[in-house]
């Protein structure tokens, strides 16, 4: 190994540790929305995906048309129409 | 997954289990049915505590859906039924089946400038089984598509875990698939295409009325990429097309959306929320898209819901497509969706609270229609000459139902 690759892996490393243990020194992170504070959450208009059936459709329209795909949130099989 | 729906979220939240058995004698009698069958399955180790013990994260609720679906546009018009049942087994499985047809009419300008039109039927079964434990939930899911001419079959595994009494939802996912593909009039499948999907998402309450999430998907693919029907154009003739045997592409995907009732005095008083999503794909064909979408949501009254969209796309050409290639390559393609290309989309929805039993049962009926424009910069309609462009229709007529 070259010194300086051997150089670079150690100062690497030693970076990890450090952020390792300043997040370690860190207090746990308490939830700044309180389960009680969800409430307009809760609603329907508050999901991203609401109807499943729906979404799927809308995403076959636009995948099989689309050379982009994926990363949609939507699950699928495979199907080679267009 | 909706973080919404945790335990922790008020309107979700389920009575003690003690309460809900007293109140239910027949929940007994179907846990002690549930341990019987999964004992003589063996499975009575794995799924121990499968009615007692307590979770922390909540099944999607017992749900059905039913929709008339159509798609028109560029000459195919892709049209059928779709249903989708949703059901508890003791309240730590939840099983669902979803069936869905496109009977498809195809006479798009491929066909009509190189083949002749078509019409074939398209049916896909999907089954899934989400288990609770704990702050995790956990889905396998696989499913069959038949077409005359190609076959697709997948499985998948998504495991959901919240973090943060809720306040973060971490997921991971993988689903592989495997086609067969065949040619009219010939026996069989001639060729095969492989593909995998490896997804990880973050999902995070920012405020009592802001949600953010980011996702991303790793895609690859392997085999006939391509079709079989298409045809390339080589020095103005029309030559069979020929892909590569590998893909391999990346999507990022963020969403935000928040609650902005009564923020505004412009606004009024209606419960109503915006979102905004950016997608960012690309490939190792070279193709690079960008994709946003802008949405608005409003109640009217306590029965009706109003949906708005608006969808933006913008995609390059992949290295190997070409409209009339005028060198000779190892690959050539004249497939539109590789082609570049813009489009716009604008659409609604109304939803309509038919009945509601709170605590027991909801039914909803829906509408939403959406137009689309695609506009090519690159593919030239053979009929005039002049850039290719279509106006495509979606509508979608369905009912759900929670219960």
């Amino acid at each position: 190994m070259k010194p300086t690759t051997a150089l670079a892996l150690a100062g690497r490393l030693a970076a990890l540790a450090a952020l390792a243990g300043a997040l370690a020194g860190c207090a746990p992170i308490e939830p700044w929305v309180k389960p009680y504070e969800r409430e307009r959450l809760a609603d329907p208009i508050m999901q991203f995906q609401r109807d499943a059936l729906a979404e799927r459709h809308r995403d076959h329209v636009f995948t099989v048309r689309e050379g982009a795909r994926g990363a949609t949130g939507v699950q699928g099989g495979g199907c080679g129409c267009n | 997954m909706d973080v919404t729906r945790g335990s922790h979220a008020p309107s979700r939240s389920l009575p003690p289990e003690g309460a809900r058995a007293a109140d239910r004698p027949s929940r007994i009698r179907a846990r002690r049915l549930v341990r019987a069958v999964l004992r003589l399955l063996g499975l009575g180790g794995l799924f121990g505590g499968i009615a007692g013990g307590a979770h922390a994260v909540d099944l999607p609720p017992d749900h059905a859906e039913a929709m008339i679906h159509i798609y028109d546009g560029g000459g195919v018009t892709a049209s059928g039924p779709a249903l989708l049942v949703r059901k508890n087994i003791a309240n730590k499985v939840s099983l669902a089946a979803t069936y869905y047809v496109d009977m498809v009419s195809n006479a798009s300008i491929d066909v009509v400038t190189t083949a002749s039109p078509y019409r074939e039927t398209r049916q896909q079964l999907d089954i899934s089984a989400d288990y609770a434990v704990r702050d995790s939930l956990i889905r396998v899911s696989a499913s069959n598509g038949q077409e005359p001419d190609y076959t697709a079959t997948t499985w998948g595994v998504d495991v959901s875990q919240e973090l943060l009494e809720g306040l973060t939802t971490v997921s991971l996912g993988f689903t592989q698939g495997r086609d067969q593909v065949g040619q009219k009039g010939l026996p069989g499948y001639f060729d095969h295409a492989q593909h995998w999907q490896y997804r990880l998402g973050l999902t995070q309450i920012i405020s009592p009325r802001w949600l953010a999430s980011a996702n991303i998907e790793a895609l690859a693919d392997e085999g006939f990429l391509g079709s079989p029907y298409r045809a390339a154009r080589a020095f103005g003739a029309l030559v069979p097309e020929r892909n590569p045997r590998t893909r391999s592409g990346r999507a990022l995907k963020l969403r935000a959306l928040g609650d902005v009732s009564g923020l505004f005095g412009w606004m009024g008083a209606a419960r109503q929320a915006v979102r905004a999503e950016y997608r960012y794909y690309w490939d190792n064909w070279a193709i690079k898209a960008h994709t946003l979408e802008l949405g608005y949501s409003r109640y009217f009254g306590d029965a009706w819901l109003a949906d708005a969209l608006v969808r933006f796309n913008q995609q390059s050409a992949a290295l190997f497509y070409s409209d009339n290639a005028s060198t000779e390559t190892l690959y050539v393609s004249r497939n539109r969706q590789l082609s570049a290309f813009n489009s716009i989309g604008l659409g609604g929805k109304l939803s309509y609270t038919w009945k509601k039993v709170p605590g027991q049962y909801d039914i909803k009926v829906h509408g939403s229609y959406e137009f689309v424009r695609f506009d090519y910069q690159d593919f030239t309609d053979l009929r005039t000459g002049q850039p290719y462009a279509f106006n495509g229709h979606v509508l979608q007529l369905y009912v759900t139902a929670n219960f």
